[in-house]
């Protein structure tokens, strides 16, 4: 009997689990996942969590009826990966392995930035990129009164890098809804050179800002949280005031990956761009968040990754050269707010262009364009999450690889 | 877009980075610098291949990143490279600069 270990059974270990166990012969292949938290939650969630439009029961369920049968869970924390010999240690037992999937994901550091897990952590100062960040953030907007709301992430990469964004495009949103949004003052602050950064997203979307009356604070790299002026500060010694900070912090790999001396600094893996083998383990291969590669950090792309990492792993175990398909597909909804929202396409090579999907010339989606049918796509997007992407059930019309139909290219 | 520089043409992106970095050189890195004022010394230059360096090996570029580098600290490079050190920098070292997905 052979063994396949999967780790960590969040968006990307699942849809392995999935798309291996019909695969691989049960006569000679066992495929273990192993996961520290009982609670599978849906992340994309937590950017609707604080703004009331989802309730907690919304985002999370037990991860297990996720696991197919004949897939062997275990809920316990990973110690240490020993990849020159082939094993993982475990809290208190050990697991041999033929194959290993890495699906550890990332998560966010606030501790790397002076001040910001400070004595204001979830009572002025909020992530939510957690879900107890997302739901402390709730209870506070439920009744704040009003002041200066900051929007900040601290530096790339961070997963689902829109989200911030979409946020602070919400936050304008909940504010006018609630006859309020004259009593806060917006600011968006960045540490790229703009909201935007890529040429045709800049030119179809910077309206947005002014539109909204959203400030933008551009360049700002944060050195640190000063809890007493209610203040961040960059290393060029400007600041920024704000009554309440959302803020993103670093995301780093876990520190699983740190202990097994298999990351970069920020525990991301070396792995390959097309093939999602790891560079220095022939039979490790990473997916999703946990990986190094240039692509967003998203379900969406480990949802097309997946469907090339299921194609690899049968390569290798017949001894055959591995496909080197994968192109950084990305495909997002981003919410703009008074339930609309944007779509967008992309992959390595291509930035984010205008078009229909996922139909050339007909749609009905819009791309890098506002619609509220896009609104509706991102809604349904949980929907899909919990009942097809988790499965690895193929989206119906779209490629694991980014199509240029229907896009313009100029 | 294309820029001419040290009698070389090049492509560069509208705001001034260049697409292609095998076109990249020492001549060319020295007019970029001068374009935004600044005069290349041993500590720019070491500054430049580290960022190279881990552009090659897919490490995300951060100001948080160069803090942890051993080539300099974040002070310095704020005097290397005034205005954006980042910006600048990767301008300078012919990488793309550091962007989102939109
Ligand atoms: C606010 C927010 C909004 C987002 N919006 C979108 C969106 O609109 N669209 C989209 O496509 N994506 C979105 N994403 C991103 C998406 O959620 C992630 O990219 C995706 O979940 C990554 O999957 P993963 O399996 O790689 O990591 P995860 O799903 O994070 O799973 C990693 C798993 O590994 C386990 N693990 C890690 N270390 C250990 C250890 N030492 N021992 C045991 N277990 C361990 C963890 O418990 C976890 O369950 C969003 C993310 C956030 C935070």
């Amino acid at each position: 009997m052979k063994n396949l270990v999967i780790l960590g059974a969040g968006t990307s270990g699942t849809m392995m689990a999935n798309h291996l166990v019909s695969k691989l012969p049960k006569k000679e292949w066992k495929i273990t996942i192993v996961d520290q938290y009982k609670t599978h939650y849906y992340q994309p969630g937590f950017l609707f969590l604080p703004f009331d439009i989802y309730t907690e029961d919304q985002v999370k369920k037990v991860g297990k009826k996720f696991i197919p049968n004949g897939v062997n869970y275990i809920q316990k924390k990973i110690e240490q990966i020993f990849p020159t010999e082939n094993k993982v240690e475990l809290e208190d037992e050990t697991l041999q392995y033929d194959i290993l999937i890495v699906a550890t994901g990332c998560k966010i550091a606030p501790q790397e930035t002076e001040g910001m897990k400070g004595k204001n952590w979830h009572k002025t100062v909020f992530d939510f990129y957690t879900y107890e960040g997302s739901l402390a953030l709730r209870n506070k907007l439920r009744d704040w009164k009003g002041g200066k709301m900051v929007v900040h992430f601290t530096e790339m990469p961070i997963k689902c890098p829109v989200a911030p964004l979409e946020f602070v495009f919400l936050a304008d949103s909940y504010f006018t809804k609630k006859g309020m949004r004259d009593k806060v003052d917006l600011t968006y602050v960045t540490p790229l050179g703009g909201a935007f950064t890529k040429p045709k997203a800049t030119a179809a979307l910077s309206h947005l800002m002014k539109e909204k009356n959203i400030k933008v604070v551009t360049d700002f790299n944060i050195e640190r949280v000063d809890n007493e002026k209610n203040q961040i500060v960059d290393y060029a010694d400007t600041t920024v005031d704000f009554d309440l900070l959302v803020t993103v912090p670093t995301n780093m790999g876990d520190e699983v990956i740190e202990r097994s001396g298999m990351g970069d600094d920020l525990n991301f893996v070396p792995t390959h761009h097309n093939t999602l083998q790891s560079i220095d383990y022939e039979n490790v291969f990473v997916i999703g968040d946990a990986t190094n590669v240039p692509a967003s950090k998203a379900g969406s792309v480990a949802h097309f990754a997946s469907e090339t990492l299921t194609d690899n792993i049968l390569l290798y175990i017949d001894g055959k050269p591995l496909k080197e398909e994968f192109d950084g597909h990305a495909n997002c909804f981003i919410e703009t707010g008074k339930n609309k929202a944007l779509l967008i396409d992309f992959n390595y090579k291509y930035e984010p262009l205008e078009g229909t999907f996922p139909i050339a010339g007909i749609g009905p989606l819009k791309l890098l364009k506002e619609s509220i049918f896009n609104h509706w796509g991102k809604l349904a997007f949980r929907w899909i999450y919990w009942n097809m992407l988790l499965k690895g059930i193929p989206i119906p019309m779209v490629s694991r690889n980014m199509s240029l139909k229907g896009k313009k290219i100029n | 877009m294309d820029l001419n520089i040290a009698g070389i043409r090049l492509d560069v992106t509208e705001d001034g980075y260049l697409t292609d970095v095998s076109q990249w050189n020492k001549e060319i890195a020295v007019e970029i610098a001068k374009e935004n004022g600044i005069e290349l010394t041993d500590k720019h230059w070491e500054v430049l291949y580290w960022i190279q360096d881990q552009v090659k090996n897919d490490v995300a570029l951060s100001v948080r990143g160069i803090k942890k580098s051993g080539v300099i600290d974040i002070k310095e490079f704020y005097e290397l490279f005034p205005g954006g050190p980042l910006k600048i920098s990767t301008k300078i070292a012919g990488v793309p600069k550091p962007k989102s997905c939109i």
